[in-house]
């Protein structure tokens, strides 16, 4: 469970995000959606620490990060897997290089069971003939996904992903979808992503959270959503033509 | 720069990255210095020979001057300045685009103090590296001159040869290399701060990289008289 309570964070004096509280579900996908520009990246990145919040709590299981130094913090971080907007890969390393940095940095395993833990991780995501390439060399539906078995190469209890189908051709994004809904499921991730794809939405959003302007503006789950009373979400929701289309004749 | 300097996660892996380091900043580093030296070292026993020629100047003292030339001022200052366009704008290019890329963020996610995991092996590897880059300056640059005055006769080679040998001062190669390597300092934690902090888009990158080459040749061109007064008078 990951829990923030009344975050609130600036840029130079601009708010971003204004008092939010919300409560993300173990062994779920919780989602953040809203439009480009809403805050989304930036409430995320205060969750993870990246971002420092002006006023407000975090908790992750009931260990408050926002009142912990910055080694305990550190701890905590090691539960942490994230998936960044473009990948965020190490480009002077190859995939195989990516993916095991983390083992090579913190823990004390052996050289066969760091292959082994890298070739594990690369095969939950589809991509075990990619080990000697460079971020450069990938397509964009094969850097999520390195990135993905980054995420996870720690087995984290958190899982954090921004926008993780953005670029990404729609049957591409449901395979990224459902490889997170998967991961999250089998292992009992806490997973927190942000979107602003409705199919992710109507996938695999078991909690959902719209913010709009830096507010929560509504929550509720994706079953909800086609139902809410809300016309800023609505305009969301329905954006598409096609999605308007088929409202009309509903 | 306090964090840059916290204990290393792991003492493997640095040791490895500086190794990297060392390649990439250091050895891509030999043929463009090499290059200039050997034109500068012609390029100077040229000039000497051309204003001091004169029955009552000796011939050798155009060796002494190009090894003078050389030590005391190109293979430090200027070669310093030469890195840190080509070193400078590399290390703050490449750090700024991790950070705009979110690299440095993935980095701070999985626990890595990313700024002294980026930084530090730069720094160790241009601080210990740019010293031999001098010294090979020196020497290239009087082959240079050597290789000027034997080739177009306007001096003889012996003459040159005893020049250098003229009047040697062990202390002002030492000096040089003090300078270089407070030069590589210089270079490669300013560029590598413009790069840390860079932000928004690649063209802040490009700016990042640009500022990064003019801060670090100016606080050179300081510290050189800094350091002359220091270590010379
Ligand atoms: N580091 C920053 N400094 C200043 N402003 C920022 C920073 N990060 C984001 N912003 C601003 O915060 C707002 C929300 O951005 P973001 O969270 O990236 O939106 P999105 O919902 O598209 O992810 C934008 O107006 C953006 O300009
Ligand atoms: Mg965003």
């Amino acid at each position: 469970m990951i829990k923030c309570e009344h975050i609130s964070k600036s840029f130079e004096g601009r708010r971003v995000i204004e008092d939010i509280s919300i409560e993300f579900e173990t062994g779920k996908t919780n989602l953040i959606i809203g439009r480009s520009g809403s805050g989304k990246t930036v409430l995320l990145k205060t969750l993870v620490g990246l971002h420092t919040p002006d006023e407000g709590d975090i908790f992750f299981d009931d260990v408050c990060y926002t009142s912990l130094s910055f080694n305990d913090r550190k701890r905590v971080r090691k539960d942490i897997g994230m998936i960044f907007q473009g990948g965020a890969l190490i480009d002077s390393s190859t995939v195989y290089e990516n993916v095991r940095l983390p083992l090579d940095l913190f823990t004390d395993d052996s050289e066969a069971q760091k292959r082994e833990r890298v070739d594990y991780c690369l095969s939950r995501v589809n991509l075990s003939d990619a080990h000697h390439l460079y971020p450069s060399e990938l397509s964009g539906g094969m850097i999520k996904r390195v990135a993905i078995a980054r995420a996870i190469v720690m087995n984290p209890r958190y899982l954090f992903c921004d926008e993780p189908n953005s670029g990404l051709d729609p049957q591409t994004s449901i395979v990224i979808d459902n490889l997170i809904h998967g991961i999250t499921k089998e292992y009992g991730i806490t997973t927190i992503i942000n979107t602003h794809d409705m199919n992710s939405v109507m996938e695999i959003g078991e909690k959902v959270v719209y913010i709009y302007q830096g507010k929560k503006w509504w929550e509720g789950t994706n079953e909800e959503i086609l139902h809410a009373d809300n016309p800023e979400l609505n305009d969301f929701v329905f954006a598409s033509a096609m999605a308007k289309r088929a409202r009309r004749g509903k | 720069m306090g964090k840059v300097f916290s204990r290393p996660e792991k003492m493997g892996i640095y040791r490895r990255r500086v190794i990297f380091e060392i390649e990439a900043l250091g050895l891509n580093s030999i043929g463009l210095t090499a290059i200039i030296s050997v034109f500068i070292g012609a390029a100077i026993t040229l000039q000497m020979s051309i204003s001091l020629e004169s029955p009552f100047i000796p011939q050798y003292l155009i060796g002494y001057a190009t090894r003078e030339t050389m030590t005391l001022e190109f293979s430090s200052t200027v070669v310093a300045l030469i890195l840190a366009g080509k070193v400078g704008s590399n290390i703050a290019s490449e750090i700024g685009t991790m950070r705009i890329t979110e690299q440095i963020d993935a980095l701070e996610i999985m626990g890595v103090n990313s700024a002294s995991y980026l930084i530090l092996p730069k720094i160790i590897a241009t601080v210990f590296f740019f010293p031999f880059l001098t010294l090979l300056t020196i020497m290239i640059g009087i082959i240079g001159g050597y290789t000027i005055a034997w080739t177009t006769g306007i001096m003889s080679p012996d003459d040159y040869i005893e020049g250098l040998l003229y009047d040697f001062v062990l202390w002002e190669v030492i000096y040089s290399l003090i300078k270089i390597a407070v030069f590589a300092f210089i270079i490669t934690s300013i560029s590598a701060f413009y790069g840390y902090y860079a932000k928004g888009s690649s063209l802040e990158v490009g700016r990042a990289s640009t500022r990064a080459v003019v801060v670090s040749s100016i606080t050179i061109l300081i510290f050189n008289l800094i350091l002359t007064q220091l270590l010379l008078t």
